[in-house]
């Protein structure tokens, strides 16, 4: 297709103001990258059909299209669960009827990234663990890891099946204005959102069927099988099909749409802690009508501070007393494997590049966004002399929680952080603020640019997979750079699209 | 294989969308009932509550016992455990968290079954608009076993719904039988004078069960007390009379493992009713009778409640 000369975009433009319908040649991208559409305002190459399909739909076509959205969404019962003051409420997820758009080609590349860079964390937990090399050769400050909440001295000198911990990790992506991708955060713990962009495109395909005619979109929903097979290579009963348990805080935890979707995508039994126990043998079973089953595989989505009230958090409820017992003597697996988190740390985070050309003796393929560790007296100075023009984060914390935006923040607030990063820096890392790239969004009955983010899922066993794409999320109010959906933010459905034959 | 804890929520839910479509039918059947009475009958809404066994509560909640409290109380109240809009909402909390072993066209009928009543149960308290969303809340769950009889596999958990259902269903049953036992057959005065009234509360009863089309089929005779309590506690193939039920939950057991404790609760109670003596309890002594009979349904769901859902069994 060849670009529309400019006075026709502009005539375009004037007559789909009168007509009143979407146009993507009338939607103005902001001052940073947009991924569907150029500066001058022009598709993108992979966009380009979906961008056409769009500006021939009417107002009112498109107003049918959002409420069929809400509708599949509202019948298929997805939802999410926000805590607020004490309550539960469940809410509609939320689904912007505009996909976003990653070609194939350039897929690949992060795809690469990103398996190198679970590789290499993967190989970086183990040693910690370990021999502890990486910190014996000065790569690794002590003081790092000693300051490390997420570090669990319970699971020094376990060897976990095929050297793997983090056996599930969801990574942050985000674009700045000249287009560069860089990885925002590493997700170890119980990263959440997969079941999302599986139901995103479940959803799309319902309501958009003929958009699917004219793409060849990668196909997302193989996600179940793969970690399904994930799971199954650390049983510790290889012969036989392994029994593997998905294991939920319970139907008050927020992501717990996702735990019984993926369960019953697995075929896998969803159970809470007291459906299971450890017996004298120390093995796994859960309880069931018929006796006690021993249980191969556990995809914990607790955190390890629960997990057994034997080693950790003694009060937990939703734990499994002899859980690690079970554990260290291989008698079962578990993902991610306890201690997993050590990586997950916005600190440790800084240091991923050095820990990529350590173990693996490779340049990172994407690259990190610059990070100034508080607990280096320069950098913290540096920090503290620029708190309007940073992103300051802690390193443990997750879901948006904690942080503040520099530029947006007020006076009090920086100067409260100001004090927080001298009382405790270890525990504060500051970035500078990314100009995030931006994707159309349907608001009111027009497309505005709204900031966006990818959250790819990577698996690790015995082999590395990463999905086509991952979770769009994106910030729903206009400027905002928070994405996260207990925090309003809206998702979107991310199609890698084969563009050789444009 | 089945976790204890799935089975009792399944079983729950079972119980739920029952007690949920019965309560509509009983108020539907009462209402067009009532409309049949003569201006000075008292058929006082109240014998609702006391079906549902709700007359505690009734009184902390409500100021009075007139239609529209009463229709509040059994619609939309959401205090009231055993109102429409809360059984459904346990049906579904119930369902998800079980969703991942029943199939996603009934969880999405469940789900669109509380969307529904969220929205509509406390605008349809009038008469003209209860009437039809009573009838659509029986439609959603009829929607609901037939998807679930059509989609689900019917391995051991779809036998705990059943058994849920079942139970409900005769204990709603019994309950029925039993308030014109309180009322109607020893009734004093007002309708007792007039025996086609008799027989109209007696229509209701059967009504209410939805089964009064089948009575004429299968007993005809008249709507006579005897006569309907013998179709309502003994006609095998009425599938909501107690010895039907009964039996429907004894071929679950009989797919379940180890079930001899359960069947032995039911056995008991089968010989129950079976020796029932339809002609003398007309007389008198009915209410003793639901008494027990409601007595032997407890039984038999603490005994499948221990059964699977409370063991603390030794490895398998």
């Amino acid at each position: 297709m060849l670009l529309a000369p400019a006075s026709f975009v502009l005539n375009k433009c004037v007559r789909a103001i009168a007509a009143m319908t979407i146009d993507y040649n009338c939607y103005l991208p902001g001052e940073t990258y947009d991924e569907l559409v150029t500066k001058a305002g022009h598709p993108r190459v992979a966009a380009r059909s979906l961008c056409r399909h769009f500006s021939k739909l009417s107002d009112a076509e498109l107003d049918e299209h959002r409420k069929a959205v809400d509708l599949a969404i509202m019948a298929l019962g997805i939802t999410f669960t926000v805590y607020s003051e004490g309550d539960n409420i469940d809410r509609v997820w939320p689904l912007d009827v505009v996909p976003r758009i990653i070609s194939r080609r350039e897929w690949a590349r992060t795809e690469e990234g990103l398996k190198q860079r679970l590789t290499a964390l993967n190989l970086f937990i183990s040693d910690l663990y370990g021999d502890q090399r990486i910190v014996r050769d000065d790569v690794f400050p002590e003081e790092v890891l000693a300051g490390s909440r997420n570090f669990r001295p319970q699971c020094k000198g376990v060897v976990p099946p095929l050297g793997a911990w983090a056996h599930v990790c969801g990574t942050d992506l985000v674009r700045d204005r000249d287009g560069t991708q860089y990885v925002l955060e590493d997700n170890l713990r119980v990263p959440s959102g997969v079941s999302y962009m599986l139901e995103n495109r479940h959803v799309m395909k319902r309501v958009f069927p003929e958009l699917f005619e004219d793409y060849e979109i990668l196909p997302v929903d193989d996600y179940p099988n793969q970690l399904f097979e994930t799971l199954a290579a650390i049983s510790p009963r290889p012969g036989d099909y392994p029994e593997i348990a998905v294991l939920t805080p319970g139907i008050y935890n927020s992501a717990y749409f996702e735990h019984s979707y993926l369960a019953q995508q697995m075929g896998a039994e969803l159970v809470e802690g007291p459906d299971l126990m450890v017996s004298d043998d120390d093995c796994v079973y859960m309880r069931t009508i018929e006796g006690l089953k021993r249980v191969d595989v556990i995809y914990r989505r607790i955190d390890d501070d629960f997990l057994d009230p034997e080693v950790f958090k003694e009060d937990s409820m939703l734990g499994v007393r002899g859980l690690m017992r079970a554990w260290r003597k291989g008698n079962v697996g578990l993902a991610n494997a306890p201690g997993a988190g050590v990586a997950d740390d916005k600190v440790v985070y800084a240091f991923v590049p050095q820990i990529i050309r350590y173990y693996l003796d490779q340049d990172p393929i994407i690259p990190n966004v610059p990070t100034y560790l508080c607990m280096d007296r320069g950098e913290r100075e540096y920090v503290l002399a620029n708190l309007d023009k940073l992103v300051i984060k802690p390193a443990n914390e997750s879901g948006g929680y904690g942080m503040i935006v520099g530029p947006k923040a007020s006076r009090a607030e920086r100067e409260k952080f100001a004090r927080l990063i001298r009382k405790d820096p270890r525990n504060y890392i500051g970035q500078p603020t990314l100009d995030i790239s931006t994707v159309p969004t349907l608001c009111g009955d027009h497309l505005e640019p709204r900031h966006v983010d990818l959250r790819p899922f990577v698996l690790q066993a015995d082999r590395l997979y990463a999905t086509m794409g991952g979770l769009s999320r994106v910030a729903l109010r206009k400027g905002s750079l928070v994405v996260n959906s207990s925090q309003g933010g809206g998702s979107k459905d991310t199609w890698v699209v084969e563009t050789g034959k444009h | 294989m089945l976790l204890s804890r799935v089975a009792e929520n399944v079983y729950w839910m079972g119980r739920y969308l029952e007690r949920a479509e019965n309560v509509a039918r009983l108020i539907n059947s009462t209402t067009t009932a009532l409309l049949d009475l003569p201006r000075g009958v008292q058929l006082g809404w109240d014998r609702l509550v006391r079906i549902i066994g709700g007359e505690k509560l009734a009184a902390e909640c409500l100021d009075s016992l007139d239609e529209r409290s009463v229709m509040r109380f059994l619609i939309s109240e959401v205090r009231h455990p055993n109102s429409i809009i809360s059984c459904v909402k346990y049906a579904r909390e119930n369902g998800r968290t079980t969703r991942e072993i029943i199939s996603q066209e009934v969880w999405e009928q469940v789900n669109a079954l509380y969307l529904f009543a969220s929205d509509q149960a406390a605008a349809s308290l009038g008469r003209r608009k209860r009437f039809d969303f009573l009838n659509a809340i029986i439609v959603h769950c009829q929607t609901i076993n037939g998807a679930l009889a059509g989609t689900s596999i019917h391995d051991s958990a779809y036998q705990f719904l059943r058994i849920g259902r079942n139970l409900e269903r005769a204990d709603m049953t019994s309950r029925i039988i039993d308030v014109p036992a309180l009322g109607l057959l020893t009734d004093p005065d007002d309708a007792g004078a007039n025996p086609a009234y008799a027989a109209v509360r007696w229509m209701s009863v059967l009504k209410s069960l939805s089964a009064y089309q089948t009575y004429r089929y299968r007993v005809q005779v008249n709507v006579r007390g005897p006569a309907v309590l013998g179709y309502l506690l003994h006609e095998g193939v009425f599938p909501r009379s107690v010895v039907h039920c009964l039996a429907a939950i004894g071929n679950c057991l009989a797919e379940l493992p180890n079930p001899e404790t359960p069947q032995r609760s039911l056995g008991r109670l089968q010989r129950f009713v079976h020796d029932a003596d339809i002609d003398k309890l007309a007389e008198a002594g009915l209410h003793e009778f639901v008494d027990e009979l409601q007595k032997g349904l407890e039984a038999l769901h603490s005994a499948v409640s221990e059964g699977y859902f409370r063991l603390n069994q030794a490895v398998a």
